[in-house]
């Protein structure tokens, strides 16, 4: 197989062998890029000297005896709401257009720390507010699956190029979905850590009460890899979780015998496509002959996930966006002679159409007036959200359900109409709710040969079911290995 | 789960307009035309949480709960004001420059 279409743990075991150097791999993934970047558009930035110059460090300190670090030479693809030392970092937006990081998030640091080959800054909807990549201020990624459907949002370039072979692995953020939900729709591993296992210091702020950072991966085993680089306690970030880090590799151990599996009935109804729903099925059979036991659950709150959703999440957006005035960095216009005028036009020049629609909506239910009956309100309903969750954790290891009613839709389809775009997140969002760990995998192809995939959703700090099971399932299946033509 | 209903709450131009003044945007009349009815709609189909009985229920503000950490407020020196002070839109030495507030 093509160096890039390689997982990572492959690739150390070729750069540790010393059949490849890490200069070779990223000139290899860089011109890769050139020859897909027209038409996948995964990248806002890409980094080629930067990328060119970390590979042969590594490959000196190699030589040198040293011992390589966890990714060394790994070639990475970096969300672009990301803080990268020196490098561009825009959010999607035109608002953060011409923004230069002056210091890199710890996340980050971690990877690159550990040997991780930045090769660019990937795609994404604005602020991360959208399913399908297409509120992007520097134009809508492609699916390599199919160029003429939408990869999946917000982390729509990082699903796009690591599905492509474009780096080996990439950096995603999940506030309702948006690392699981583009991992689906292109056939990869995407991880939602428990909300506080990785930092966020220096990862642009959506929705505080939900966000979290994770990897897409091509298989759980690079899952696990990148988990363990990214997951533990940091000062910088006061909802980091002072915890232990378990040693994630240690969970790929492909036997679940006895493990119970909840399926929650809410999550199988009118509505989802027939392929979804068939493949949904012939997992649960494949857990089954693994020696699991499949059982079928209620979490009655379900239904409520999406309003609760775009209330807070919302709501979080509104006062998190506000510090984008125009004053000490990002957009300015030029014309405003005074305060006010400043701060109005050159929000509404810097910020695209979804993101004031959100940021109105989250004025809205913050207004005078208006807080109880909304945000109060919906700040219960997630209690109601995370106790059914807690209920069926009492007596289950972890939960499948799909990640997306159906696979990868067409550019445009939705873009006209956003309540629509806001229920492709139904089966994801309440997770971020309950700040659950939830990972996406590859479990099947529809007859049209587009990715579906499935959700397993774990009690709280149980990253390590999520990757047994799924690692589990991966052994006993061949739809991780599939790889699009492009 | 994909049926919702639409139109029964309905904002007004002059609501969004106020929206946006809170939010510090400004919009054009179509704007305004195009944001109530996509508010609205959404505002409609949020309405379906009136259903739940919430009276005795605590609200969940962080999905985990742990204590405010503290640390010692120590100064520590920084040193890359430049790299900080390189994205400000306008700039005299090493100061953001806006334009005159008072009059």
């Amino acid at each position: 197989m093509d160096l890039h279409h390689q997982t990572i743990h492959e690739l150390r075991n070729l750069l540790d062998k010393g059949e490849i150097s890490s200069e070779e791999l990223t000139q290899k993934v860089l011109s890769h890029i050139e020859q897909t970047e027209k038409q996948l558009h995964a990248f806002i930035t890409i980094t080629p000297e930067l990328a060119l110059e970390a590979a042969k460090r590594f490959d000196q300190s190699r030589q040198a005896g040293k011992k390589p670090g966890a990714l060394a030479g790994i070639p990475l693809g970096i969300k672009d709401n990301f803080l990268t030392k020196g490098s561009r970092t825009t959010c999607g937006s035109k608002i953060l257009g011409n923004y230069i990081a002056p210091y890199s998030g710890t996340s980050t640091q971690r990877l690159l720390d550990a040997g991780g080959v930045m090769v660019g800054k990937l795609n994404m909807d604005e602020f991360a507010m959208g399913s399908s990549n297409e509120t992007s201020a520097f134009g809508e990624v492609h699916n390599p699956w199919d160029l003429e459907l939408i990869p999946g949002g917000s982390s729509g370039g990082s699903a796009a190029a690591v599905a492509a072979g474009q780096c080996s692995a990439a950096t995603g953020t999940d506030t309702g979905g948006s690392i699981r939900l583009p991992a689906a729709l292109c056939n990869l591993v995407g991880m939602k850590p428990t909300y506080g296992r990785v930092s966020r210091y220096g990862v642009i702020a959506f929705a505080s009460s939900l966000d979290q950072v994770g990897p897409l991966t091509k298989d759980v085993t690079d899952a696990a890899l990148m988990l363990q680089v990214l997951a533990g306690h940091d000062p910088l970030d006061s909802t980091s979780l002072d915890v232990p880090v378990p040693h994630y590799a240690q969970s790929l151990v492909p036997d679940v015998k006895g493990w119970k599996i909840g399926i929650p009935k809410e999550y199988f109804v009118a509505g989802m496509d027939p392929e979804v729903e068939a493949a949904m099925l012939q997992a649960i059979k494949t857990l089954e002959g693994l020696g699991a036991q499949c059982g079928e659950v209620s979490l009655p709150h379900t239904d409520y996930g999406v309003p609760v959703y775009y209330i807070l999440a919302t709501a979080e957006a509104s006062s998190n966006l506000a510090r984008y005035d125009g004053i000490r960095y990002g957009y300015r216009n030029k014309e405003a002679k005074e305060l006010i005028s400043l701060y109005e036009k050159s929000r509404t020049e810097g910020f695209g159409d979804e993101v004031k629609r959100r940021i109105m909506l989250g004025t809205y239910v913050l207004s005078a007036g208006y807080y109880d009956a909304y945000y109060l309100k919906a700040q219960k309903a997630r209690t109601l959200i995370r106790q059914d969750f807690t209920q069926v954790f009492k007596n289950y290891d972890v939960i499948l359900t799909p990640v997306s009613p159906t696979a990868a839709w067409k550019l445009k389809e939705k873009t006209g109409d956003p309540l629509k775009m806001y229920l492709s997140d139904i089966f994801t969002i309440n997770v971020n709710l309950a700040g659950l760990p939830g990972m996406s995998l590859p479990c099947g192809f529809t007859q049209g040969g587009l990715p579906i995939g499935m959700q397993l959703i774990g009690d709280s700090l149980q990253e390590e079911k999520l990757l047994r099971m799924g690692y589990a399932y991966e052994q006993a299946t061949e739809w991780h290995k599939r790889r699009p033509k492009l | 789960m994909f049926s919702f209903s639409r139109g029964k709450m309905k904002l007004t131009h002059e609501e969004v307009k106020k929206i946006a003044r809170l939010a510090r945007l400004q919009l054009t009349e179509a704007d305004l035309e195009k944001y109530a009815t996509q508010l609205s709609a959404v505002l409609s189909y949020i309405e379906r949480l009136n259903q739940l009985d919430t009276a005795n229920i605590e609200p969940t503000a962080h999905a985990f709960l742990v204590p405010t950490p503290f640390r010692e407020d120590k100064v520590k020196p920084y040193t890359e004001q430049e790299l900080s002070l390189q994205n400000a839109p306008d700039r005299e030495g090493p100061f953001f420059k806006v334009p005159k507030v008072i009059a």
